[in-house]
């Protein structure tokens, strides 16, 4: 049965098909929608989110020490997250099949950086697959595990976003059994890396990266495709696609394992064609590896770009140089941009209204929120990673003393606060910090799409579990006094941050507001505000907070005026079909030009 | 260049149904016994963003992306982005664009304008223009939500592909109390591309 499958949905389903037991996961795009595929269409596999990546990992290491074949997928940067596992887990190898999936993310189209995770690959010294379609990625997942389990080694499968979230036909197989019982077997000198037995297993991988070399040799995946022999590209994964496209006609090594690489089939590639040209996208890691066998390829990196994704153009334009006609443009004026947005209604609103009233130093994590940094809010200072707010911020308060006092403010989402947070929250009890920590509670994963975490009170599959309650939690990590506050009371929402910025102990502050897309957390949504027009005098306060919902429109003639006489040049418009009813607007306004269509206004919603 | 490929850029903004117009094509035209690719980038582009979807169809499809200058249908949701990919198109190329504006936040926030006469910039380069009331013609069968079925229902009328088979595609996403909505929908966009 054929099927059209994201790179997302055909990892999933080849994971299926193997026989895979255990899957585990912490949301990342573009890598998300592996494990919620698994969770919606394959009830024979355990799915779970896990607290952050790390975890996942060492929940596949241990179901894999039992016999089962298990999966732990992550974004790029989640992997970072995972390496203290996976560095010592390639030395204690597997029982039952162990794949690790990295989804990459060129371009940056939703992460804080481009890292090109093929340098794990060598840095742990396992194998590493990249498919260039949905169908590859189904197959070498399959793949994945019967290597994994011949070689005793965790392998890593790598896709990036034109992978992950692109969409191909797929044929469908049945699942099959896996070789390896499930069972409790102690092997304690294999699984356990005491310094005497790790140095043993230094050796065996060392020895095993030998046997993997002479595998990529043989490897199907690994293929030549000679046409016109005067050019030859070797390239692997989705700049394999793009250069086929144009170029259909020149020779191909095609690899599908790019780590280790085949240099006896790549040094017969070279002798069968003239010039060579290596296309890969990010870093020249294929380049590199191949020069230093001692290949002379005629370009690579000098005519691909390192940074951002590869695309069809791209690959034309580094090929023919000087002999490239890029299309004639119909249309040069620039045009406005539309970057992405704080929903209408979005509880962060309120709290960022705030601190930028504030003036304060805002340290901002990995999140919806990172778009605070964004005008007209202009108010998150830095992100780097998960977690980072609250060390970031505590850092900073300690190199400041003084002059920093009630100026410092980290600000982390629920997700992220239970991925990274809670140990940098525990040196800000520990060592004492004066800076103010809010965790804005969405009660969700927001960016990724809404996935359920520790204290959203439900499992990936729906189930109701046990729900982390944040204040609890803060006082266990030394904030004697953590608040909440409701961050569509902009009254109340100033108070309390004012107050605990003022204070001289560690600080905790929960804001309780739900995405405003998380259905299930609203009893209903309110009626949408509107603006009187008789009274506006288009002072723009209202439309700095920068809600899709409200604009700023120019008037003219009698409109330029308004009722009691005050002069204008535009006024603000609320467009209904946007508009959830927070009132944020209706609470900025002085001059009591945004009328509430509620028969008393409410601060924020009936949630449930 | 495969000529055999025809490849369409759907673009709108997030939460307009760019992604299920182009699932829905993409199963259209593997039904229809062809090779499909297509590709998007899900995420950020939730949040009131740019979103586009790479459609590409034919016997044999390598790349999920379209290469700048080849596409052969544009098909825009919103004008301005329309307007965004218009450099994308292939000199022989179509578009088809809903006749609808949404502010990005620099026109919100009155720093700047929205381009002056999208539909008018557009023909007076391109003679193979449609512009489409999507939004409308669904606001008045009922559901603003249905423009995007209109604007498949228009599209559809390019090609050869049986329109039952579109129909069953389209209706098999939805539930069943929006389809009589939704047919209404699809044949009235039809029926726009031959009054064109």
């Amino acid at each position: 049965m054929k099927k059209i499958m994201s790179g997302n949905e055909a990892i999933a389903r080849g994971a299926f098909e193997a026989g895979v037991k255990v899957a585990a996961a912490y949301p990342g795009t573009p890598s998300t929608e592996i494990l919620e595929t698994i969770a919606k269409e394959y009830k024979e596999i355990y799915a779970e989110w896990s607290p952050n990546e790390k975890v996942a990992l060492e929940v596949t290491y241990g179901a894999s020490m039992a016999g089962a074949r298990a999966m732990a997928c992550m974004k790029h940067v989640g992997v970072n997250v995972a390496a203290d596992p996976f560095m010592t887990l390639s030395y204690v190898g597997v029982n039952g099949g162990l794949v690790l999936v990295t989804c990459d993310d060129p371009e940056l189209y939703s992460s804080q950086n481009e890292q090109d995770n093929r340098h794990y690959a060598r840095f742990a010294k396992v194998p590493m697959f990249e498919p260039s379609e949905s169908q590859e990625a189904k197959d070498f997942i399959k793949l994945g595990y019967e290597v994994s389990e011949k070689f005793d080694t965790p392998v890593m499968v790598r896709s990036v976003t034109r992978i992950s979230h692109a969409k191909g036909i797929v044929e469908l197989q049945d699942p099959m059994t896996p070789p390896v019982p499930i069972e409790i077997k102690k092997d304690t000198a294999k699984y356990t890396m005491l310094p005497s037995f790790a140095r043993v297993r230094h050796a065996f991988i060392e020895e095993r990266f030998l046997r993997l070399k002479e595998f990529a040799e043989q490897f199907p995946g690994n293929r030549m495709e000679i046409n016109d022999p005067t050019v030859g590209i070797i390239s692997a994964g989705i700049s394999y696609q793009y250069a086929k496209e144009v170029f259909p006609n020149y020779s191909y090594l095609k690899l599908g394992m790019v780590w280790p690489l085949p240099k006896n089939l790549i040094g017969e590639f070279f002798k069968k064609v003239k010039k060579v040209y290596i296309i890969e996208e990010l870093d020249p890691f294929l380049e590199e590896n191949i020069r230093a066998m001692g290949f002379k390829p005629k370009g690579g990196k000098d005519l691909f770009p390192i940074c951002g994704e590869l695309n069809p153009f791209l690959v034309e334009k580094g090929i023919l140089g000087k002999k490239f006609k890029p299309p004639k443009p119909f249309f040069k004026e620039p045009l406005p941009p539309r970057p992405p947005n704080l929903c209408p209604g979005c509880p962060h609103r309120g709290v960022f209204h705030v601190l930028r009233k504030l003036k304060v130093f805002t340290s901002g994590d990995i999140g919806c929120y990172t778009l605070g940094a964004y005008p007209p809010l202009n108010v998150i200072n830095s992100n780097i990673c998960m977690g980072s707010s609250i060390g970031g911020a505590h850092g900073m308060a300690k190199a400041l003393g003084e002059k920093g006092r009630g100026k410092i403010v980290g600000v982390i989402g629920d997700s992220t606060f239970l991925h990274a947070g809670v140990h940098p929250l525990m040196d800000v009890g520990y060592n004492k910090s004066y800076a103010t920590i809010i965790i804005l509670d969405n009660r969700t994963t927001g960016m990724t799409g809404h996935q359920e975490h520790p204290a959203t009170g439900y499992t990936i599959r729906g189930e109701k579990t046990h729900r982390i309650d944040f204040v609890g939690l803060g006082r266990a990590l030394g904030i004697e006094n953590p608040r909440k506050l409701n961050p569509w009371n902009l009254e109340e929402t100033e108070r309390v941050i004012k107050e605990e910025l003022d204070k001289d102990e560690p600080s905790l502050i929960i804001s309780e507001g739900p995405c405003v897309l998380l259905r299930r957390a609203f009893k209903k949504y309110n009626k949408p505000l509107q603006v009187d027009s008789t009274k506006c005098i288009g002072c723009k306060t209202c439309v700095n907070l920068g809600c899709p919902a409200i604009s700023y429109q120019l008037v003219e003639g009698e409109m330029a005026m308004t009722a009691d006489g005050k002069k204008r040049k535009g006024i603000a418009f609320i467009e209904s079909s946007l508009c959830p009813g927070c009132h944020l607007c209706y609470q900025v306004c002085k001059f009591e030009a945004i009328k509430s269509q509620e028969e008393k206004p409410i601060f924020g919603f009936e949630t449930a | 260049m495969d000529q055999m490929t025809t490849n369409i850029l759907v673009a709108g903004v997030g939460g307009q149904g760019v992604i299920l117009a182009s699932d829905i094509m993409s199963e259209v035209f593997m039904e229809a016994g062809y090779d499909v690719k297509k590709s998007e980038v899900h995420g950020m582009a939730m949040r009131g963003g740019i979103v586009t979807s790479h459609f590409r169809f034919g016997k044999k499809v390598y790349s999920p992306l379209i290469k700048q200058g080849e596409v052969d249908i544009l098909f825009a949701f919103e004008q301005l982005e329309g307007l965004r990919w218009f450099n994308y198109l292939r000199p022989t190329g179509k578009i088809l664009m809903n006749d609808n504006k949404v502010n990005p936040p620099a026109v919100n926030l009155g720093e700047m304008e929205y381009p002056k006469d999208i539909p008018e910039v557009i023909r007076s380069k391109f003679k193979s223009f449609y512009l489409i009331k999507g939004t409308e013609i669904a606001l008045q069968l009922g559901d603003a939500r249905a423009a995007n079925v209109v604007l498949l229902g228009a599209i559809s009328k390019f090609f050869e592909v049986n329109d039952d088979l579109w129909l069953k595609t389209i209706l098999n996403y939805l539930p069943p109390k929006v389809h009589e909505l939704n047919r209404k929908a699809f044949s009235t966009g039809r029926d726009q591309i031959s009054q064109s």
